[in-house]
This record gives structure tokens, C-alpha cells and sequence, in this order.
């Protein structure tokens, strides 16, 4: 259905004529919190090529170069800009894959929760009736075992079962998948209340009278018309997936330490706060504040400019 | 508005007989109700002690025989809420009805599955009252009108569509190039144009038409009335007309029905129609027609309000608000009978003759 033929207006001028645009040169918070964002996922994404050493690798791993302070605290190694965490690993590095394993978490575990949330509350939407308050009841239930609860019932399972090795060299999926199946019902509920304001207008029913099925209306014509909330809602749920995946990881139930996403490095650290090291829980800490900061600030700019009510233009 | 003689003589005459062959479309003792009682759970009630169930109904639709024969434009008329878009709707297969059934050219229609009803989708279309919401603002016009194609062509190959699409705007007075444009860069008219060159697209031969004008701009209806007049003459289309001006009956229908609480109360060429109304609803519909000549207008005043849908009156569901109602239409459902001119009424003074 694409056209390939150059469009007269074409796709990026239509992109640079759109409110979206011009709200964002305009919105000084936005641009900034879009850098931001944009180079920690640069950042954390060619770690390999940018993290000094790799924290994976036992060999470079020194354990008598353990608990040095970053670089403007006098006792620092040069070779250690940020410092090194307790089992002598360079911080920086460790930030640089720890950022990646987060975000690789976050986006994994919020495109499960699209595509289930989205399915879903197309179908409860859009089919009603018996679907409807069948999807909907399983997401009430879905709700009511709080994130925590399901990530220790499917660990504490999964561990029994097949080890905890096992566990430890599949956790990033598995906190993808406890992280995208607990928290789907905010997809289906939001999609589910914009197809339930879609579904009654002329246009599906013109594609109704045209003889179309009820799969390709649905993904066809109601869902590109509730696309501004799937993305207002992306942002927030990416945010949250990511502060999840952390305070699993801090409560020893997500990545392992050998693996350590920022969450796991925290908690590494929290051990040696007392002790003056500060650095190993800070300095990931702070990255992380910063990161969730950034991608909440830029949802709230994108929920202003995609809210109807809200548009001045 | 005026209605060109031309126009009116291109219709074909219409026959006077009620004989189901050269009809295209049958309609017989349709009915629906829309529950207003939600589910199960919220439909107990405690009553006497006990729990019973108590269900309460919207009866639009009470009992509606219409034929549409073939190259005809039959007009649905009648005020909000009277039933006329819910027919529209039960026809094109939109809302299954309770009761009742829809032939097309002799077939039954109303119960089948969606896979089944997919060649009548390819004879019979529908164009919209609001032009603002029946194109998918994420689509381009290319692509609406392709998207029939399509799916009725799956052999057509990508030149051939094309011709089509330009073939189709063309004949509704849109310009091809403008397929890469997205709805909302049209006017009200313009969209209704394309929605109707949507609906022609797949070459129907019956056209349910639900208040096509009444969202537009009043310089536009009549552009748009000509377009669907010309299109008739050309394709030879059959048209079921939504509308509620009496003024658009007039220039554009072959005949008429009058709706009034889900009901027909009389069906008659256009000309009977306005010459000569029988029942009494229709005589005060007609007498509310604002006429220029009019210093002192002869207005029949309705006493009362429409009554609710929920509680159907009993009897004729006029009577209480009609001047000639005796006991028997207290009592008694009048049902369509053929006058000698072949107009149809429905009306126990009528059928009595004290009217």
C-alpha cells in the first residue's frame, strides 16, 4: 500500500510542517532531555568501543586496583576515570555496559508490552462484548500482582526448576518478560479506550461497508488513528521498565553481578558507602536519575503536543 | 432549490404494482430493539423479594416493509430519531436486525456471515452523513479508494487500479492528482465527493445514501445532489435516500416513505406525495414546509411530543398526537394498505374514509 512515488509534500516535509516540529525547536527542556537521551544511548550502545576495558573480561579485571576514587579525588588512577567498584572493575566501563543492559531491558520489555497491550486492547475495543470483559478482567487480575510479586514468583520458580545459573545467563530475558507481562494492562487499557472513541466513527464503518475483515480494520484503519497515546505511554512505560528492572536488580532478583545493569550496580555499591566508597553507588545512581529524568521529561513535552485539548496551534 | 424538470423526467416512471420481481430490494417486517438493561448482572432486580430479571428495550425499529425497486430513488423521510438511519444500517448488513428480513434481488442477507455478504459488499454501498469522519485521516485519498479495489479485484494488477482510481475522481469531479493529499487538506464537499467516489469505486448497483448532504455547506448540497443525480443516470443506480428535508424529497426522490417512530406511515411517488397527503402525520410534516408565498401559513400544530421508544404507545403509535384518532387506533396496529392511486398508507381513518 506504500507509494513509491516521490509524494508531493514527501514524508520529511511533511514532518518539518507538523506542530510536533515546531513545538520541539521551540521547547528549550525538550531538546535538551532529547541530547541527553540520545547520547546516553549512543553512549551505552557502542560501549564496546568506547568502555576502556570490558568489565566481562576476567582477565582485565584487577582486584588490588578495587575501591579507587574517581579522578578529582586524590588517590585516583589515571587509568580509572570514575574510579573502580569493589572487585576492581573500571566504573566507567561498567556505567558504559550497565546503561546498555538497562536500556536494553527497558525497550525489550515495553515492546512486549505493546504488542500484548496493543492485541489486546485492540481486541477488547474494537470486538466488545464477551472479549471485551474477558481481556479486560485478565488485565484487573494481571494488575493486581504488583510487579515484585511476579518477578520473585517466576525467579524463585525458574531458579528451582532449571538452576540459577541457568537464571543468571537468561536474565535479561527473563526481566524483559516479567517486566513486559506485568505490565501490559496499561497498553490495553489506554489502546482500549481510544479504539472505544475510534470504532463509532463513519470511517470503520465505510470500511465495514467495504467488506473488509474485522483483523484488518483493526490494525489498518483504528489503530494508526490511536497512535498518539501508544506513543505518549511508550515513554512513561520505557521509564518505568527501566526504574523496574533496577529495583529488581537492587533486590538481587535481576541481573546478576557478573552482568550488572545499573540496578545491580547500585546495590554492588551500597555495601561500601559506609566505608567511603560512595562512588560505586553514586556515580550509577546519578546516571540512572538521569536517564529516566530525560525520557519522563520528554514524554511530558510529547503528551502536551499530542493532546488534543491541550494544541494551540 | 429548485428542482430541474429535466432531472425529475430522467427517473424512471414508477410502476404502480407492488409485485416483488422487478424490486431489488425487500424489506419485510424489519425490527430491532437495543437493549438498554446492560448485562446480566446489572439486569436483577429485587421485586417483591425475589430476584427477578428486568429488561427494558429502545424499540426503533417496529415493523418495516419497504421495497426499493431497481433504478429508483426511494426517499426515507422523517424527524430525528424516527428510525431512518437504523434501516439504513440494517440494510448494509451494519446492525443485525431482532426481527424481520432483508432480501436483495430475491436472496436473504441479514443473517449472513461477513465472508458470505462479501459479493453483495461489491453490489450494494453506503455513503455517510459526515464527511469529517468517513475518510481515515491517516489515509490518503490514493489509498482509501484503492483499498475496495483491492480487496474485490485481488487479480487486478497495479496499472489497472490506478486507472480506476483516476477514472472514479475524475467522475465525481475530483482531481487525480490529488490522490497523495491526505482528508483533511478538503473541503466538506470535496470530502463527500471522494467518499461517494469511494462508494462508486467498486461499480454498486444500489447505493444507501444516510443524510449525504446535511453536513455540508447549504452552496454545496446542491453540487453534490446533482453528482449523485448524474451518477444515477449514468450507472443506472437504485437509491435508499436518508434525509430529512422534504425540500431534497422533492428534487431528488422517485418515491417516498414516511417514517414516524420506527414505523413507515405511508410510502408514495414523490408527486402523490406532495399532492396529496393521506396521513395525517405526513399532512402536518408537509404543512411545515416554509413557503415564500406563504403570508398567513395554514401550519397543523402536533400537540404533545414524540413518545419514548422505550414505552411504545399502544395501537397506532400516532394516536395520541393525532387529531382524527378514535378508539380503534387506541387499540389497533393500522397496517400499510394500497389506495387506488397505488399510494400506501397506513391510517385506520384513512382506511374508514373520515379522512
Amino acid at each position: 500500500m506504500t507509494t513509491t512515488t516521490p509524494s508531493v509534500p514527501g514524508r520529511w516535509q511533511r514532518f518539518r510542517d507538523s506542530y510536533l516540529w515546531y513545538s520541539f525547536k521551540r521547547d528549550y527542556t525538550a531538546q535538551l532531555c532529547f541530547a541527553i537521551f540520545v547520547c546516553l544511548v549512543f553512549a551505552a550502545f557502542s560501549a564496546p568501543l568506547l568502555a576502556p576495558t570490558n568489565p566481562y573480561d576476567l582477565a582485565q579485571i584487577d582486584i588490588l586496583a578495587s575501591e579507587l576514587p574517581p579522578f578529582w579525588i586524590d588517590g585516583a588512577d589515571a587509568n580509572y576515570t570514575l574510579g573502580t567498584d569493589a572487585q576492581g572493575r573500571d566504573l566507567l566501563s561498567v556505567i558504559l555496559y550497565g546503561t546498555r543492559v538497562s536500556l536494553l531491558i527497558g525497550f525489550g520489555a515495553v515492546a512486549l508490552q505493546a504488542l500484548l497491550g496493543v492485541t489486546f486492547g485492540l481486541m477488547a475495543g474494537y470486538l466488545g462484548g464477551r472479549v471485551d470483559a474477558f481481556l479486560m478482567r485478565l488485565a484487573d487480575i494481571q494488575l493486581s500482582f504488583s510487579t515484585l510479586m511476579v518477578a520473585i514468583v517466576v525467579g524463585a520458580v525458574v531458579k528451582a526448576s532449571f538452576g540459577s545459573s541457568f537464571y543468571s545467563s537468561y536474565a535479561v530475558l527473563m526481566l524483559v518478560l516479567i517486566i513486559g507481562l506485568a505490565e501490559w494492562p496499561q497498553y490495553a487499557r489506554t489502546v482500549r479506550a481510544s479504539v472505544l472513541a475510534e470504532k463509532n466513527k463513519e470511517y470503520v464503518d465505510a470500511a465495514r461497508v467495504m467488506g473488509l475483515r474485522s483483523k484488518r480494520i483493526m490494525f489498518r484503519h483504528v489503530l494508526p488513528n490511536t497512535l498518539s497515546p501508544i506513543f505518549v505511554i511508550s515513554t512513561v512505560q520505557i521509564a518505568n521498565a527501566i526504574i523496574s528492572e533496577a529495583a529488581l536488580s537492587f533486590l538481587g532478583l535481576g541481573m546478576p553481578e557478573t552482568h550488572p545493569s545499573l540496578g545491580s550496580l547500585i546495590k554492588s555499591g551500597f555495601d561500601y558507602i559506609q566505608s567511603g566508597s560512595w562512588w560505586i553507588t553514586l556515580i550509577p545512581g546519578a546516571v540512572l536519575v538521569v536517564l529516566v529524568l530525560s525520557i519522563n521529561l520528554l514524554g511530558d513535552w510529547l503528551r502536551d503536543v499530542m493532546n488534543p485539548r491541550l494544541y494551540k496551534g | 432549490m429548485t428542482a430541474p424538470a429535466e432531472a425529475m423526467a430522467a427517473h424512471p416512471t414508477p410502476t404502480q404494482n407492488e409485485k416483488s420481481d422487478d424490486s431489488l430490494l425487500q424489506i419485510r417486517g424489519l425490527k430491532k430493539r437495543f437493549s438498554l438493561s446492560g448485562d446480566f448482572l446489572e439486569q436483577l432486580r429485587f421485586k417483591g423479594g425475589k430476584l427477578v430479571r428486568h429488561q427494558e428495550y429502545v424499540h426503533a425499529i417496529n415493523g418495516v416493509d419497504l421495497d426499493i425497486k431497481r433504478g429508483e430513488a426511494l426517499c426515507v423521510v422523517g424527524e430525528s430519531g424516527c428510525g431512518k438511519s437504523t434501516v439504513a444500517r440494517m440494510v448494509m448488513g451494519l446492525i443485525t436486525p431482532s426481527e424481520g428480513e432483508v432480501r436483495y434481488a430475491g436472496e436473504r442477507i441479514d443473517n449472513l456471515s461477513s465472508r458470505q455478504l462479501l459479493p453483495y459488499r461489491k453490489r450494494m454501498q453506503m455513503i455517510f452523513q459526515n464527511p469529517y469522519a468517513s475518510l481515515n485521516p491517516r489515509m490518503t485519498i490514493q489509498q482509501t479508494l484503492e483499498e475496495p479495489l483491492r480487496l474485490h479485484h485481488p487479480d487486478w494488477h497495479r496499472e489497472k487500479i490506478d486507472a480506476k482510481v483516476e477514472d472514479v475522481m475524475q467522475s465525481v469531479g475530483i482531481d487525480p492528482d490529488w490522490g497523495k493529499r491526505f482528508g483533511h487538506e478538503f473541503s466538506g464537499g470535496q470530502r463527500q465527493r471522494i467518499a461517494i467516489a469511494r462508494a462508486l469505486a467498486v461499480d454498486p448497483e444500489f447505493i444507501v445514501a444516510d443524510e449525504p448532504i446535511s453536513a455540508l455547506d447549504v452552496s454545496i448540497q446542491a453540487q453534490v445532489l446533482n453528482l449523485l443525480m448524474e451518477a444515477q443516470q449514468e450507472r443506472n443506480l437504485t437509491y435508499l435516500f436518508i434525509t430529512h428535508d422534504l425540500a431534497v424529497v422533492e428534487h431528488f426522490g422517485t418515491r417516498v416513505a414516511v417514517m414516524y417512530l420506527g414505523t413507515v406511515c405511508e410510502i408514495a411517488t414523490t408527486s402523490t406525495l406532495f399532492a396529496k397527503p393521506r396521513h395525517p402525520y405526513t399532512q402536518a410534516l408537509l404543512s411545515a414546509i416554509p413557503r415564500l408565498e406563504d403570508d398567513r401559513p395554514q401550519h397543523i400544530r402536533l400537540s404533545g411530543e414524540v413518545p419514548t421508544p422505550v414505552n411504545l404507545p399502544s395501537g397506532c403509535v400516532f394516536h395520541g398526537r393525532c387529531p382524527h384518532a378514535n378508539a380503534r387506533c387506541k387499540q389497533e396496529i393500522p397496517v400499510l394498505q394500497t389506495q387506488d392511486d397505488g399510494t400506501r398508507v397506513a391510517c385506520h381513518a384513512v382506511e374508514e374514509g373520515r379522512l
